[in-house]
């Protein structure tokens, strides 16, 4: 069927309002972080233009020039090629398109070109000693939250995967379960937060005197202002907050699970460690992997429950990275709050996309 | 017999692991509500463990005016209600415009929204601070409904979409041969027919909007806009909150009371919605 002009821009208006609000909040944002990481400054009119020296202080020369050494030449490489490639090829495609693509690609080859200039200009300061100084305090906060999200992938994943194999198995009333398991994730990170703090904290003592009541005072800890137990404690509450995420999920994809396959194993001879290695995770697979992925995704990027349940404290040993982000935000540096968040977010996709890769191969043999 | 005694044990243990996690779910909450009702000598003295003796209405009355629980709670209804129709509205019509109607770009728009969604942008309230702030939506009511509203935005897209092109066309043939142009269709055809994602689309984006923080955070700074979950924070950390516990915990109830109540009165559907949002982003 054909348009008229007319028609188009009829239909194309039902979608004006979402790419109008999609465009101010996102797009532009998106892209904006990029030229606000390369000025030093707060906002619109104070900001300073200082090239690549934000990232130089996070990744030291030598990560200056290797980043922006690939991204330039990703930038540079991948229209030429697809320049190279359309000059043999037909023309496909609507002219208007063809030129706008035109476009795009000079574009990504002159920022290329300036990625690598900026790069070469790094080259020369990664054998001056004075050039060396990192920003290590944000390198420790990538550090907590991956410690974090090391404890999210296996205690929490562990928890959910064995609740989830108990309810999947035995009982019939998983309803029931299923229903208080899920309710931590529904209710805030706020709620949650303040409530373990006021259960943990040393005065009013609640956790403390129940432990006595038991008869387990050498457990008592001062879980929140203790450096050595801080950052776990904020580990465990989170752990014990997310955990019914997994939990549903797994479930539902244990239950996608046909029963006769276990029969037919169980008619085979298989015993009930058999049929779990044989059947079970091969076929989970996919959603255990989704899982993995949501936990990073989500883990990282907490910053309510560190804000609430320690205040970033003690001595800022709970300051994880996007809590880091924030305070840099707060102290007028929005230049260099958003080339942290570049290189977390390039982190984190690269994390993602290599886990659905690898999960793409295993799912092929 | 002695296979009978082995699974018998073992469904005792499987009964005692699940009982007690579940008791560590919901202990706290109850003893939140208990402690709430107490004098703040009382709470001192049996730590929150023992029925009150008198209740005290008091503290939910410190915390709703003194603590200004009540501004939060009302501006968290209005930021939910306000955001959450602006998505259905939005992202129905955009939605129902990509899966039915012709124009040029429409898979490019598409794959937009599609990347929006993959792309984690762990620090995007910075340049949304700053941009903002020099539009002058910073600390009002507008800006923080439009920000809620793009960050609803692409998932539901998806949603309506997909189902949309899983939706027979005749009914809307049938309305077109009668007479109606494209917007009555989406009224009157497509939204009713739309709500099964509807509710999907709902349910998951109020919860959201409702839990949301950083970029209440970011936004406000006057606190009689803020949402209750700033305001929580606030609230704790104010002269009231540090000092009297069981007025914190009246407070922790009110936030969190109405969310539990309404989670377990249609427990099967936020559960199925918020797995069907997050299992596609």
């Amino acid at each position: 069927m054909h348009y008229t002009l007319k028609e188009e821009i009829k239909n194309f208006s039902f979608i004006l309002p979402a790419l109008v609000i999609f465009s101010f909040f996102y797009i532009l944002p998106f892209f904006y972080t990029f030229l606000l990481a390369l000025h030093q400054g707060s906002g619109l009119s104070s900001l300073k233009f200082v090239g690549l020296e934000n990232f130089r202080r996070l990744l030291s020369p030598a990560g200056v020039v290797i980043l922006s050494g690939s991204m330039g030449s990703i930038l540079v490489v991948a229209p030429l090629l697809r320049f190279w490639k359309e000059r043999k090829a037909a023309p496909e495609g609507s002219r208007v398109k063809r030129i706008i693509l035109r476009i795009v690609g000079i574009g990504s080859i002159g920022i290329g070109g300036v990625c690598i200039f900026y790069g070469f200009r790094a080259f020369s300061e990664i054998f001056s000693s004075s050039a060396w100084v990192i920003d290590r305090e944000w390198w420790a906060s990538v550090g907590r939250s991956f410690y974090i999200t090391l404890w999210a992938l296996t205690f929490q994943n562990f928890l959910a995967f064995a609740l989830a194999l108990c309810v999947d198995r035995a009982i019939r009333t998983g309803q029931i379960y299923r229903a208080i398991f899920f309710l931590l994730p529904v209710l805030s990170e706020i709620i949650i937060g303040l409530l373990v703090r006021s259960l943990l904290l040393p005065y009013p003592g609640v956790l403390p005197h129940f432990l006595e009541r038991l008869g387990l005072e050498s457990w008592i800890r001062d879980w929140l202002n203790d450096p050595r137990y801080a950052l776990t404690t904020l580990a465990i509450t989170h752990c014990w907050r997310g955990f019914g995420w997994g939990f549903v999920i797994l479930l539902a994809g244990l239950q996608t699970i046909p029963q006769t396959l276990y029969e037919a194993a169980r008619i085979d001879g298989a015993n009930g460690w058999q049929r779990f290695i044989r059947i079970t995770i091969p076929l989970m697979l996919p959603v255990i992997v989704l899982v993995v992925i949501l936990t990073i995704l989500g883990t990282v990027q907490v910053i309510g429950l560190p804000m609430v349940l320690t205040r970033g404290g003690p001595a800022g040993r709970t300051t994880v990275s996007v809590l880091r982000i924030y305070n840099e935000l707060k102290n007028y540096h929005a230049g260099y709050a958003s080339s942290q968040g570049i290189i977390l977010g390039i982190i984190l996709v690269t994390l993602s996309f290599t886990l659905l890769k690898i999960s793409n191969k295993l799912k092929k043999i | 017999m002695k296979y009978k005694i082995k699974k018998f044990f073992l469904l005792f243990l499987v009964h005692t692991f699940l009982i007690s996690v579940a008791i560590s779910c919901i202990f706290p909450f109850l003893w939140m509500i208990n402690s709430s009702f107490k004098s703040n000598s009382e709470f001192i003295s049996d730590y929150g463990f023992k029925f009150p003796h008198k209740i005290m209405w008091k503290n939910y009355f410190i915390a709703f005016c003194q603590g200004k629980m009540g501004i939060y709670f009302l501006n968290s209804l209005i930021y939910t209600f306000v955001s959450v129709i602006g998505i259905v509205v939005i992202s129905s019509l955009a939605g129902y415009s990509l899966s039915r109607l012709q124009f040029r770009g429409k898979n490019f728009i598409f794959f937009l929204f599609l990347a929006a969604m993959m792309i984690p942008t762990p620090a995007g309230f910075v340049p949304l601070y700053v941009l903002l702030k020099a539009v002058g939506l910073l600390n009002t009511r507008v800006g923080y409904c439009l920000a809620m509203v793009n960050v609803g935005l692409s998932l539901s897209i998806y949603l309506y979409k997909t189902f949309f092109d899983k939706l027979p066309r005749d009914l809307e043939d049938a309305a077109r041969i009668d007479g109606c142009n494209r917007l009555r269709i989406w009224w009157h055809v497509i939204l009713p027919l739309a709500r099964p994602a509807t509710a999907v689309v709902v349910i998951f984006n109020a919860l959201n909007v409702w839990n949301e923080f950083v970029l209440a955070l970011v936004i406000f700074s006057n606190r009689n806009l803020m949402p209750l979950q700033v305001g929580l924070k606030e609230f704790a950390s104010s002269s009231v909150g540090l000092t009297n516990y069981t007025v914190l915990m009246a407070g922790l109830t009110i936030a969190s009371l109405p969310i539990i109540i309404i989670y377990l009165m249609m427990q099967k559907h936020i559960i199925k919605g918020i797995t069907a949002g997050a299992l596609v982003g």
